[in-house]
């Protein structure tokens, strides 16, 4: 494969897991349920543990350390070799679990499009309609400054 | 000769199982959820995750619920927790400029590109009581106006770009970042070490000092340049994977001050700027925490330090409410032996003193007689 093909492809899988991040572990399982799952086994055991949250001094300076940030982990391999990680804010092992096996059905000719319409498209869906919905409400409180003229000229 | 003594296992064991049973109330009354708590009592969730230095809405809620509501209890057992997992690195840093944002504000520019949005806030409210909470109402849908696709600059960033406002120190990207979880403090501390641990620090201290500046202790002028609060994606680079890994989004809030101006000789006088940063909605935290930090800059700045919030050592050393609290509230165990050391002491000075008296006033008795 070529640089530019690795490339694509790893675009893919961040664009993957950041759709699946934002998902609930129950909405996922469900979204695979139709898709026939190749056999796989854990590379590495669903789990639990931190990590440093940091941001930047003035938003845009020299990093600092904020404060912690509980995360999940796992890694699978499907039978067909390919190795999918999940990594995910919170402590739900089994929702990092499905994103592992949802990265490596992504690196899978064979899986890749299944895994795109039956999972992320929908999830995509319901995440922009989330954003687009609070958007609006914030939208909403947006203040309109008038002046108000007062006497002649 | 050193003497222990023993006992108070059950009286503590059953003090415990009284605890629980007035941590539950009346049992009449149904049982908080954690999902009630996150979502109706919010800020106080967030108030945890910020000082508890760990984002986890869920764990929060929980420790304020087995806290009984006692936010420095509830931080202490997050504390605690967060010493049982393992740390797998640091995230990416956070890019608040790609905020989604939810609230957006700025007490120096009336029009910045992208509006002053006020969001949900308890600004302009009336501070009446509302009565129809104590029944139980439904809350009227929120309004909706069509979302402008336009981005939302910092305002600090709006005024650096004619150099009125100073830059933010830059490192080389592979410079060790200050930790305080890991080495013990040392003075002078660093901004990012500053920054560690002003985040995690106790509000109302944080709120209290950066008032003193305002008063006129360590005066520095602040006006708040921007506060934003909305959700922030968070990458991770893990080597497993190979390159940085979306983990989702946190909710932060961001104060940016804009202080009084600073020139030299060869410098041309432009702002100075203060920074505060938490997780969840906490704009008095971070407003207090933007003060605190401009304050702290003293040093740096050349100016005079005369005032407690100038005072990297005093105000990192008593900024933590859980190390506060474990040092003040230790008075109240068991200090028997300490105690009876010093009243022995003590008596056998008040009967020294006593003495002395008696041999002082003998010889004025012969005198007189």
């Amino acid at each position: 494969m070529t640089v530019a093909g690795d490339n694509g492809k790893q675009a893919q899988r961040k664009a993957a897991m950041a759709v699946l991040a934002h998902a609930d572990a129950a909405e996922i399982a469900r979204r695979l349920d139709p898709i026939a799952l190749p056999p796989f086994e854990n590379l590495r055991e669903p789990e639990n543990g931190l990590v440093m949250l940091r941001g930047r001094i003035g938003g845009d300076g020299a990093p600092f350390n904020l404060g912690e940030a509980t995360v999940s982990r796992a890694a699978v391999r499907l039978a067909t070799g390919e190795v999918g990680f999940g990594y995910v804010l919170g402590r739900d092992r089994q929702k990092a679990q499905m994103i592992a096996l949802c990265d490596a059905l992504v690196q899978s000719n064979e899986f890749s499009q299944a895994v795109e319409e039956s999972v992320l498209t929908p999830l995509r869906t319901v995440l922009v309609a989330e954003r687009d919905r609070r958007a609006a409400e914030t939208a909403a409180t947006r203040v309109d400054f008038y002046t108000m003229v007062r006497g002649e000229g | 000769m050193y003497v222990a003594v023993k006992g108070g296992e059950r009286a503590i064991e059953n003090a415990h199982r009284l605890l629980a049973h007035e941590r539950r109330g009346d049992c009449d009354v149904p049982e908080l959820s954690l999902a009630q708590i996150s979502g109706q009592l919010s800020l106080g969730v967030d108030r945890i995750m910020t000082e508890g230095s760990l984002y986890d809405r869920e764990l929060a809620a929980l420790a304020l619920k087995q806290a009984r509501g006692d936010m420095i209890e509830a931080i202490f057992l997050i504390r605690a927790f967060r010493a049982t997992l393992p740390r797998f690195g640091a995230t990416e840093p956070v890019d608040t400029g790609q905020m989604r944002v939810r609230r957006r504000i700025s007490s120096t520019f009336k029009d910045i590109p992208g509006g002053q949005i006020l969001g949900p806030t308890f600004d302009y409210t009336h501070r009446l009581l509302d009565p129809r909470l104590a029944e139980g109402s439904e809350p009227e849908a929120p309004a909706t106006a069509e979302a402008s696709a336009a981005t939302m600059p910092r305002v600090t960033d709006i005024l650096g770009r004619d150099g009125l406002i100073e830059p933010s120190p830059q490192v080389d990207a592979d410079s060790a970042v200050g930790d305080l979880t890991r080495e013990p403090l040392s003075f002078p501390a660093d901004r990012d070490l500053r920054l560690q641990n002003l985040a995690r620090a106790d509000e109302g201290f944080l709120l209290a000092l950066g008032y003193s500046t305002q008063r006129g202790y360590g005066r520095s002028h602040p006006f708040a340049g921007e506060i934003r609060l909305g959700e922030v994606e968070v990458e991770f680079m893990a080597e497993d994977v190979g390159f940085a890994v979306p983990l989702g989004a946190v909710t932060l809030t961001e104060c940016q001050m804009v202080n009084q101006f600073k020139g030299s000789a060869t410098e041309a006088p432009c702002f100075t700027r203060g920074y505060g940063l938490a997780f969840g909605q906490s704009e008095r935290k971070t407003m207090s925490m933007a003060l605190v930090d401009r304050s702290l800059r003293a040093r740096e700045l050349g100016e005079e330090i005369i005032a407690p919030a100038q005072d990297e050592e005093f105000v990192m050393s008593h900024s933590d409410n859980v190390q506060a609290t474990g040092f003040v509230e230790h008075l109240k165990l068991p200090h028997y032996v300490d105690f009876q050391s010093e009243l022995g002491l003590l008596r056998k000075l008040r009967k020294e003193f006593s003495e002395a008296a008696t041999d002082t006033a003998a010889p004025m008795q012969e005198a007189a007689e």
